[in-house]
């Protein structure tokens, strides 16, 4: 008890740093991945607005879809919305409360990666690179250039190599702008971000707070709930398993004894424990019959009492494995030695 | 109860050294957040002055924000400022108290950062390049004023063509990073001074009233954990019981049913206990589906359920 109380207050205590230990691993993971990733824009006049903005918008999109997919407490969420009410009644203010918090660790890292996105400023040089005022910065005068023509020298401003507007625009006073605005963005976009994040946590105190309480002891109940369930129901099948198998092999033993007409083994007091572990087994041909049987024909899921007579509960070869609903079957069926 | 007492010694003495920690870990971010950011002028008049004053004091505002959301310590305050009387009384003091330790925590990281700004000299230079006299400067006297604003403005950005190899630009670099490391030094030193003397003087006035208030936020602090703690402990036992008894009751069910004189016979005394009177595959099919469509009524009250 005392043991299962340690871990329990440990999974208690270290559920929420353990999910919040996931929510940083995967903001670290989604710094690594953008570091990692090799921008490479298409300096193409309409690829490089859908490239600069996919970049900025779909992968945080699948990292917050990651966030949920990696939060064990999905299931338990979708389990409780899912149930019928029976005894039980539903409370909406917790479900509520654990897709809150699921919904908030899953945002953080796509905010991180739109945050690091915009400071570093490439997606918004590549997909902005055409919108450049070009009248403010540079020579908008410039002769005999079309508006598509413009607008195909501008798209080459993230590539430096290939870039040959240097009299329209300088490309480094372009990119410098661009760049300007997106960290300008960039900046923006987490102070917003830390705002709501402030209010929503100093707020909340201020209104509902016994219902955050309660909210919150439910949660945490159905969540422990959940895995005392599990893990009586695992005790429940060691036990069963193991009276099963039991008495698997008790009764292979009495069928060889009345198959055999042997005498009853008559285990001396001496042999003790070993001899009883052995369970009425003690050659080799008995023990491959045992495993033979037992790959051929598992016995039914059905623990019999101990004081029912012999015989019963040894399934014979071709009988199909049954659900019994009456615990006194009579098999008849007997293991013949071949 | 000696356990009780260990754990409480823990929680006492790591709940301020657990805020030190975090609150010494934002200022490293924050330096570090520095050396990672890639800062680029825009080297235009009116942006420059935007975009280098908003680097200088953006940044410290999400650094305070943060020390406010990572503190736990605010959650606390916050409950006991607002919570009803009720039977307890209302010690303002200890609020008072708590929010000022809070914010001088989290006032630490973005001094950093406004510290190391004014020491590497970039963002001064970015947003007051072009409020230069440029009399004051040999390179910028033959120009027109609108082409000094520009000039001015491409003061920070050493790689522009125009200003590569321009003197001039170098001592208006020099001059502007000389008064922004000053300036820097200076804020370090006033703060250091006033913290120096707050902590000195702080005996003089009201110290039994402050070591009051330091014990009572403590005991709020950790009443707060030890409840958190206990409710876990209780949802545990709760539990525990009503899985208990809905295998209880599950097993009188299936006695009802099935006329079953189970022969309680000669099985193992721990074996029988864990089986809880469930062996059989449609006896635990029967279980599960209960379970899932069925859940028990939270109340433990009952022996038996049905």
């Amino acid at each position: 008890m005392d043991k299962f109380r340690m871990i329990f207050q440990f999974f208690q205590s270290n559920q929420e740093s353990f999910m919040n230990g996931i929510c940083g691993i995967m903001a670290l993971a989604s710094t690594q991945m953008y570091s990692a990733f090799d921008f490479n824009c298409p300096c193409l006049p309409h690829y490089n607005m859908a490239y600069g903005l996919g970049i900025l918008l779909v992968p945080p999109f699948i990292l917050f879809l990651l966030g949920f997919v990696l939060n064990n407490n999905i299931s338990m969420l979708a389990e409780e919305w899912r149930r019928p009410q029976g005894q039980r009644g539903k409370d909406p203010a917790v479900l509520r409360y654990m897709f809150c918090s699921m919904a908030q660790r899953a945002m953080i890292a796509p905010a991180v990666w739109v945050s690091v996105t915009l400071l570093d400023g490439k997606c918004i040089t590549c997909a902005f690179c055409t919108s450049v005022p070009v009248e403010t910065l540079g020579n908008a005068s410039h002769p005999l250039l079309s508006q598509g023509e413009i607008e195909r020298v501008l798209a080459r401003i993230p590539c430096k190599e290939i870039y040959n507007g240097q009299e329209l625009i300088a490309n480094e006073v372009a990119v410098r702008y661009l760049r300007c605005i997106s960290q300008a963005l960039g900046w923006c976009f987490v102070l917003l971000m830390t705002t709501l994040a402030f209010l929503v946590r100093s707020l909340r105190p201020c209104f509902s707070q016994a219902a955050f309480l309660k909210s919150r002891y439910w949660s945490h109940y159905i969540d422990i709930e959940r895995k005392l369930f599990d893990e009586t129901c695992a005790e429940h099948a060691r036990s069963f398993a193991k009276v099963c198998i039991q008495q698997f092999f008790e009764s292979m033993s009495t069928d060889l004894v009345a198959a055999h007409c042997h005498l009853p083994r008559k285990t001396s007091e001496d042999a003790g424990e070993a001899s009883k572990k052995l369970l009425g087994i003690t050659d080799q041909g008995t023990m491959n019959m045992a495993l033979k049987s037992w790959h051929r024909c598992k016995p039914p899921l059905h623990l019999h009492p101990p004081a029912l007579p012999s015989g019963n509960g040894w399934a014979g070869e071709g009988q199909p494995p049954v659900h019994p609903s009456t615990p006194r079957r009579e098999t008849a069926a007997y293991y013949s030695l071949v | 109860m000696d356990r009780f007492r260990m754990i409480f010694q823990y929680f006492q003495s790591n709940s301020e050294s657990v805020m030190n920690g975090i609150c010494g870990l934002l200022a490293l971010a924050s330096v570090k957040m520095y050396t990672c950011f890639d800062f680029s002028c825009p080297c235009l008049p009116q942006y420059n002055m935007v975009y280098g004053l908003g680097i200088m004091f953006i940044p410290p505002i999400i650094l305070f924000l943060c020390g406010l959301i990572l503190n736990r310590q605010s959650l606390v305050m916050l409950d006991e400022w607002r919570r009803p009387q009720g039977h307890r009384k209302k010690d303002l003091a200890v609020v008072r108290y708590m929010c000022s330790s809070i914010m001088q925590r989290a006032m630490v990281a973005p001094v950093v950062w406004i510290i190391v700004t004014l020491l590497d000299g970039k963002c001064l230079i970015c947003a007051f390049s072009g409020s230069m006299d440029p009399e004051k400067f040999a390179g910028f006297a033959n120009v027109t004023p609108a082409q000094v604003e520009q000039l001015l403005a491409k003061v920070p950005c050493k790689d522009d063509e125009l200003m590569r190899n321009n003197t001039s630009r170098k001592a208006v670099s020099r001059y502007l990073r000389c008064w922004s490391q000053a300036l820097g030094w200076s804020i370090l030193l006033i703060l250091i001074v006033a913290a120096f003397l707050a902590r000195w003087l702080r005996p003089c006035f009201n110290q039994a009233t402050l070591l009051q208030a330091r014990h009572w936020s403590n005991y709020i602090d950790i009443e707060q954990k030890i409840f958190e703690e206990t409710c876990c402990e209780h949802s545990r036992l709760f539990a525990h019981k009503c899985i208990l008894h809905f295998f209880e009751s599950m097993r009188q069910e299936i006695k009802l049913h099935n006329f079953n004189l189970p022969g309680e016979g000669e099985r193992d005394e721990g074996e029988e206990d864990l089986l809880r009177g469930i062996t059989d595959q449609d006896q635990v099919n029967k279980l599960l589906k209960t379970w899932y469509y069925d859940k028990p009524p939270l109340d433990v009250n009952q022996a038996t359920q049905r």
